[in-house]
């Protein structure tokens, strides 16, 4: 089992969505697919039209009171489930550091799932908090969104320096641009710069799409909604690059699926 | 979900014309109308005596374009082991096999140890057509798929089922999908489905799971003709001959000609220990005509025997290796093949043909108007007790120098006993029956493996004699078979020390009396 996450200490620059394609594109290549959606605010959950609600809460999620597989519900998708979220979640801080190990709690949370799941995908809340140190520690490829500004780059740094403090194992970074506005030479010219020096940086960038947003109108991912759409594309390509630095092996789908038609 | 909120027939018509499902009230759901519908090919497999569905086990191919599995479900319905089949690169099983052929993995380490020597057979094959319909919430989110199943069965003839209708709850939806399945039971048409797809598959065409065991089933009172009750056991003996008379002859596992074997053995035996009550001349006809049938079935099953132990065999060498062994398994396999084309000869040709048209002939006759004294209760009363103190008698003589000889008749004595026993078993209370029988048992083993274990070890003797004539026979082959000997011996030595208790716990005042009790009820 691989564990993925997207992460950024800002909010607004494309986790969720990323989260929600990256996941189904999987689960459609056949992969054994789980998202988390940590994020109190529960966007992920929403797009798959499932309720933000887990019975006892973050509180006994993270205590092991009530296991995590107990709260998990198919999506709509072959393959893929979710571990939905829950407003409760706004203080996990507050029960990961009731816990004996504070900050690799989550990475023993997931490891009962190895046997279920062949990925887990953890769509993380903007912050810079415990959960996210916890997300680093438990994740083995971090997708980072960064909006293509001087500052996002700053953050990418900060980030890498914060992983190199890591005693063994340490996640790795697969930054991408993303909301990039192709009209605009400040998004190019950073956006060259930064994949010319730096290798951790992803070759596809997801532009700024209006299909991407109405995701939250159809409820689904872009990538079921519109299939054959830019932004189906290029998650698809983000998706294949992920795999490939996930180390995640090519797993054929099971027969009688065709992993893009709903259950 | 439990089953029964799982799974509905559709009966009669509730579909409303034009619909895909039946009209439910309840506000709470709607359905997204699957529009294509998938064609599925189903086969369900079992062994001729039904012991993956004795075991709670249903194994299924359900085959569509593209590829097809095998799947394992245990009682509640839940999946036990999968297997892809067919498709690209998968091997190509040609039922019916033995599990072995099944490709190593989960199914067949799951059925090896149910099916044990028994082949696995195609039972049923049909042909469904499914349309998958999703259920939806308030959100619009699936909760269950409901699936709308029809089915006609193709063989072993055409038959056509009710439709059936399946919610698979999605994950984390249960509650939901149980209320769905309130509601839709609510529905005109729409009941609980009492079976499963397999067991409607086999009404369709007039099966029912379990329909064969090996035991004799008839119905029998203690007040009526004992010529009857006899006519009555011999006619579902022989109905246990032609049954496996198919399997025996295209050699599908070896417990065909067993239980076909022992349907002829208890033939001789009711015929020896009954017979007064059937005409004469019936007896003097066919006895020898059953005779012929069983020595026909004799150098098979022998050969059997040897095979089916032989791994044991080779197992538990101590100085010699398997591979040492491995001209002895050839000269038996070779032997057996022989042996059995003999017997499916002797089977398919005119000698046994004659005798199953006339010996039913003649059992119509004696049914159609039966001697009406004796009764059966007191008649399978009399014999019981008869052959019972047979075997006590014989027993008490045989002591500590007594020849191998002895043994070997009592064994014969107790076979007859047993299988009057068992024949006449719905004459008994089948508690008492079953301590009875189980009694026999324990003394009839031990018999068995005494006479068995130096049987085989005189043939052992003569095997090895041929082989070194026919030179086939390999220095290192003929130790190995040596030390097989001498485990023979020893198990014979061991038996036959067994033997006083065995017989002493039998002849006992409480084993007399289990008997005694057996044909006190039957009267």
């Amino acid at each position: 089992m691989r564990v993925i996450a997207t992460y950024n200490i800002k909010g607004g620059v494309g986790k969720t969505a990323t989260a929600v394609n990256i996941a189904y594109l999987a689960a459609r290549d056949g992969f054994r697919v789980l998202l988390w959606d940590l994020d109190p605010q529960s966007a992920a959950t929403f797009l798959f039209r499932v309720r933000p609600k887990v019975k006892g809460g973050g509180k006994a999620l993270v205590a092991g009171k009530r296991p995590v597989d107990d709260a998990v519900k198919a999506t709509d998708f072959p393959n893929l489930d979710l571990l939905p979220a829950d407003f409760t979640y706004r203080n996990l801080d507050l029960h990961l550091d009731n816990e004996r190990k504070p900050a690799t709690r989550l990475r023993a949370l997931l490891a009962p799932l190895r046997r279920e799941y062949d990925l887990v995908v953890l769509d993380c809340p903007p912050s810079i908090s415990l959960l996210s140190e916890n997300v680093l520690h438990a994740a083995d490829l971090l997708l980072v969104p960064l909006i293509p500004t001087t500052l996002s780059v700053r953050t990418l740094d900060q980030l890498t320096e914060f992983i190199a403090g890591f005693d063994g194992k340490r996640p790795r970074i697969l930054a991408f641009f993303s909301m990039v506005d192709r009209r605009k030479r400040l998004h190019r010219e950073i956006a060259e710069e930064l994949r010319a020096s730096r290798d951790d940086v992803a070759t596809t960038a997801i532009p700024s799409l209006s299909a991407i947003e109405r995701m939250s109108v159809g409820r689904q991912p872009v990538a079921a909604l519109a299939p054959r759409s830019q932004a189906a594309r290029y998650y698809r390509e983000l998706w294949l690059e992920a795999r490939e630095r996930a180390k995640l092996s090519v797993r054929p789908a099971p027969p009688g699926q065709t992993g893009s038609a709903p259950h | 979900l439990p089953s029964h909120l799982r799974e509905f027939v559709l009966s009669g018509e509730p579909l409303a014309a034009g619909a895909s499902l039946p009209r439910i009230e309840d506000p709470q759901f709607d359905f997204a109308i699957g529009r294509t519908a998938r064609t599925v090919r189903r086969t369900w497999f079992d062994t001729f005596d039904w012991r993956l569905f004795r075991a709670g086990l249903t194994l299924e191919l359900v085959a569509e374009r593209g590829g097809g599995e095998f799947v394992l479900t245990g009682r509640d319905g839940d999946t036990v082991a999968v297997q892809p089949a067919g498709g690209q690169g998968a091997t190509r099983i040609k039922f019916p096999c033995a599990v072995d052929a099944l490709p190593i993995g989960q199914l067949r380490e799951h059925l090896a140890p149910v099916t044990g020597v028994r082949a696995l057979l195609p039972i049923v094959k049909a042909t469904s057509t499914l349309r998958e319909h999703r259920a939806l919430n308030a959100d619009e989110k699936t909760v269950a798929v409901v699936t709308v199943e029809r089915m006609t069965v193709t063989q072993p003839r055409h038959g056509d089922t009710a439709a059936r209708l399946t919610i698979r709850p999605l994950r984390g939806y249960d509650a939901q999908a149980a209320k769905l399945a309130d509601s839709l039971s609510g529905a005109p048409g729409v009941e609980p489905a009492a079976t499963s797809t397999f067991e409607s598959a086999l009404k369709a065409v007039g099966r029912k799971p379990g329909d064969y065991t090996g035991k004799i089933d008839v119905r029998l009172t203690a007040g009526m003709p004992a010529a009857l009750a006899v006519a009555a056991i011999l006619d579902a003996l022989f109905d246990t001959v032609e049954v496996n008379l198919p399997g025996t002859i295209r050699d599908v596992d070896t417990e065909f000609l067993h239980d076909l074997r022992v349907a002829v053995r208890r033939t001789r035996s009711v015929l020896k220990l009954a017979g007064s009550v059937l005409p004469e001349s019936v007896v003097c006809r066919y006895a020898p005509e059953f005779k012929w049938l069983g020595d026909l079935t004799t150098p098979t099953r022998d050969g059997d025997v040897y095979l089916l132990a032989y791994p044991a065999m080779a197992a538990h060498l101590v100085a010699a290796t398997p591979d040492e062994l491995a001209p002895f398994h050839d000269y038996l396999a070779r032997r057996r093949a022989g042996a059995h084309g003999q017997l499916a000869r002797g089977l398919s040709g005119k000698r046994f043909a004659d005798l199953a048209r006339n010996w039913r002939l003649e059992l119509d006759v004696i049914s159609a108007a039966p001697r009406p004294r004796p009764r059966a209760g007191a008649f399978a009363a009399r014999r019981i007790t008869t052959t019972h103190q047979k075997v006590l008698r014989r027993g008490a003589a045989i002591g500590p120098d007594a020849p191998p000889e002895a043994l070997h008749d009592l064994r014969k004595r107790c076979k007859e006993l047993r299988y009057l026993l068992e024949v006449f078993a719905s004459l008994h209370d089948p508690s008492q029956q079953w301590h009875a029988i189980r009694e026999m048992k324990a003394l009839q083993d031990c018999l068995g493996e005494y006479q068995d274990a130096q049987v085989q070890h005189a043939e052992l003797r003569e095997f090895a004699a041929r082989m070194m004539d026919e030179r086939r026979a390999p220095a290192a082959t003929l130790l190995a078979m040596g030390e097989i000997a001498a485990k023979l011996a020893e198990r014979a030595n061991v038996a036959r020390r067994e033997f006083a208790g065995r017989f002493a716990e039998f002849s006992s005042p409480r084993g007399q009396a289990r008997i005694a009790a057996l044909t006190k009820a039957g009267t």
